[in-house]
């Protein structure tokens, strides 16, 4: 394994709504370095909780309480006297529904630039948009119309908008929430593929709902289960010599926690349908 | 009866009422564009003669002087009410104000919106005799601000709640600040906010209980802020109480001016919200 760039230290997470709801009880995962790792698990298992509370993006709703620490290399996330923004500024985050920000293709890409000041002439700013759009693949299909609005692209190419506003900003690590999960398989695969190439530059932390992704795309594999996280490993080992009696029924679809009504004539859709907690 | 005929008898019902509410809207519309186009057309240059000395009892000039009050005192009034109202809406959908406070605000606003105007002019006169001053211009702009700013407030509340929070999570997860996601926020509710602004300027163009005690009713060209002044929905009530048949005819035609200006009104702030939904999240396609 190689050198951790994020490393949770006993992270809980807990909202305190109506009733007290225990999301994330306390894990320790360490997340590689230039390594692609997916969280897997159940819904309802805290697997977007974890995303979020690694950039502290929890906080900007109320009823939430943390406790535990997240650390950016040597650095805590929590503990810091470091600006919040600078901080999801280094950790970035791609939303689970690809939203385009209310302004044009070129726009969405310039805005983290120029919100944190990243460039010295409208050159360069030019030169660094097309630069992200080329590494999301995503280019050839705009470079004609940058000036129109970046709502009116398909939901797969606003969705590889989002990848090029998040890296624009330079971010160590990125946070994916079940960014395929909105798409249509051709556009759920060109994002894939997106990442793929991405994966040996970045570390990527990806929330999946679906294991053959996690087995097409991760490096890395942390399986989260109501609130705990019951095995980390590498992508093959996960797979085929699970070391929990938990990861092995999950893996081989067989983690029904509650009845579920829905379809369950595909055997993968068995697994990602489950809900947990009932 | 089978469902089927329940659901058609639902759907004539519907369509029932839909008819009803458009037909008397057009003939409302009709009704006045033509009494008053008649005369406005024959006669175009009364809205833009200033009043005789004598107008109200003889007809002499014309009606600029309401003309040029509406605008003097909606235009400043819009300006006020929607920099205040935007402020507060943001303020209310952003992370600064809490949810509970939120709510308890809404709550007065609509308070607000349901409170007849006349209740806002009677409100302003009371502070007028408080202060010892004379009804004019100003306090026409005061009250018709206080009228519009529950509305356009309400309008842009409702249009930032409904803008996706993940644009406000996209600009966080960029490292955004918490004014930039609520510029962003704006941003994608801008096509609601401008609709929001531009129903108040024109609610507040119509309204003559919030002006009645507060600009004075002058009859004369509007000479400075705190001079007396009237508009047109007070003229068009002056007018048509009026003895000469011919000031009775200005108030069709005053009343088709207003209504051309409303309708003129609606459809730039369509024109410019379909302009700005198209950047908006879910672009075209909604």
């Amino acid at each position: 394994m190689t050198d951790a760039a994020l490393t949770t230290d006993n992270l809980a997470v807990t909202y305190t709504g109506n009733r007290n709801v225990e999301a994330l009880k306390g894990v320790s995962i360490e997340f590689p370095a230039n390594q692609l790792t997916a969280i897997i698990g159940p819904s309802g298992c805290g697997k977007s909780t974890l995303l979020k509370s690694l950039n502290r993006l929890h906080e900007i709703q109320s009823n939430v309480e943390i406790s535990g620490d997240v650390l950016l290399g040597e650095q805590s996330v929590y503990d810091t006297d470091e600006p919040v923004p600078e901080l999801r500024r280094r950790i970035g985050y791609v939303p689970q529904t690809p939203t385009a920000l209310p302004v044009s293709i070129y726009e969405n890409v310039a805005y983290g630039l120029k919100i944190h000041g990243d460039y010295d002439s409208r050159a360069e700013l030019d030169e660094q948009v097309e630069h992200y759009l080329r590494k999301v693949n995503l280019w050839s299909e705009v470079e004609d119309r940058l000036d129109a609005p970046g709502a009116e692209l398909s939901t797969g190419q606003i969705q590889r908008l989002c990848l090029a506003r998040s890296l624009a900003v330079e971010p160590e690590v990125l946070l994916c929430d079940e960014v395929t999960s909105a798409l249509d398989p051709v556009s759920a695969e060109t994002v894939e593929e997106t990442l793929e190439s991405l994966k040996d530059e970045y570390t990527i932390i990806m929330v999946t709902h679906s294991m053959d992704q996690a087995k097409r795309l991760a490096d890395e594999v942390v399986f989260l289960y109501l609130g705990d996280c019951i095995e980390t490993n590498d992508t093959r080992s996960f797979f085929e010599n699970p070391q929990h009696e938990r990861t092995a029924e999950f893996v081989s679809g067989h983690t029904v926690v509650g009845d579920d009504d829905d379809d369950e004539s595909e055997p993968t859709a068995t697994a990602t349908t489950v809900e947990a907690g009932r | 009866m089978d469902r089927y005929a329940k659901g058609r008898l639902f759907g004539l019902l519907a369509r029932g009422a839909a008819a009803l509410v458009v037909a008397v809207m057009v003939l409302v519309v009709a009704v006045t564009i033509y009494r008053g186009g008649r005369v406005f057309l024959t006669d175009p240059v009364i809205a833009f003669t200033p009043p005789g000395s004598r107008y109200m009892l003889e007809g002499d000039g014309g009606f600029l002087h309401a003309v040029l009050g509406s605008l003097f005192i909606v235009v400043p009034a819009t300006v006020v009410s929607a920099v205040l109202a935007v402020s507060t809406a943001i303020y209310l959908q952003s992370d600064y104000s809490s949810e509970r406070f939120s709510d308890l605000v809404n709550m007065f606003l609509n308070v607000l919106w349901g409170t007849p105007p006349i209740v806002y002019g009677v409100f302003v006169l009371t502070i007028i005799i408080a202060i010892g001053a004379r009804t004019s211009l100003f306090f026409g702009i005061i009250a018709i601000a206080i009228f519009q700013y529950p509305i356009m407030t309400r309008y842009t509340d409702e249009a930032l709640r409904s803008a996706p929070e993940t644009v406000k999570e996209a600009t966080y997860g960029l490292g955004g600040t918490r004014f930039e996601a609520a510029l962003m926020t704006f941003r994608a509710a801008l096509p609601g906010i401008i609709a929001g602004i531009i129903m108040g300027f024109a609610r507040g163009i119509g309204d003559a209980a919030t002006v009645l005690f507060t600009t004075g009713r002058s009859t004369n060209m509007p000479g400075g802020l705190f001079e007396g002044a009237t508009t047109l929905p007070v003229l068009i009530f002056d007018q048509a109480m009026s003895f000469n048949a011919e000031v009775r005819s200005h108030a069709y035609a005053a009343s088709f001016v207003l209504i051309v200006a409303v309708l003129a009104l609606i459809i730039v702030s369509k024109l410019l919200a379909g302009r700005y939904a198209r950047y908006a999240p879910g672009g075209r396609h909604s």
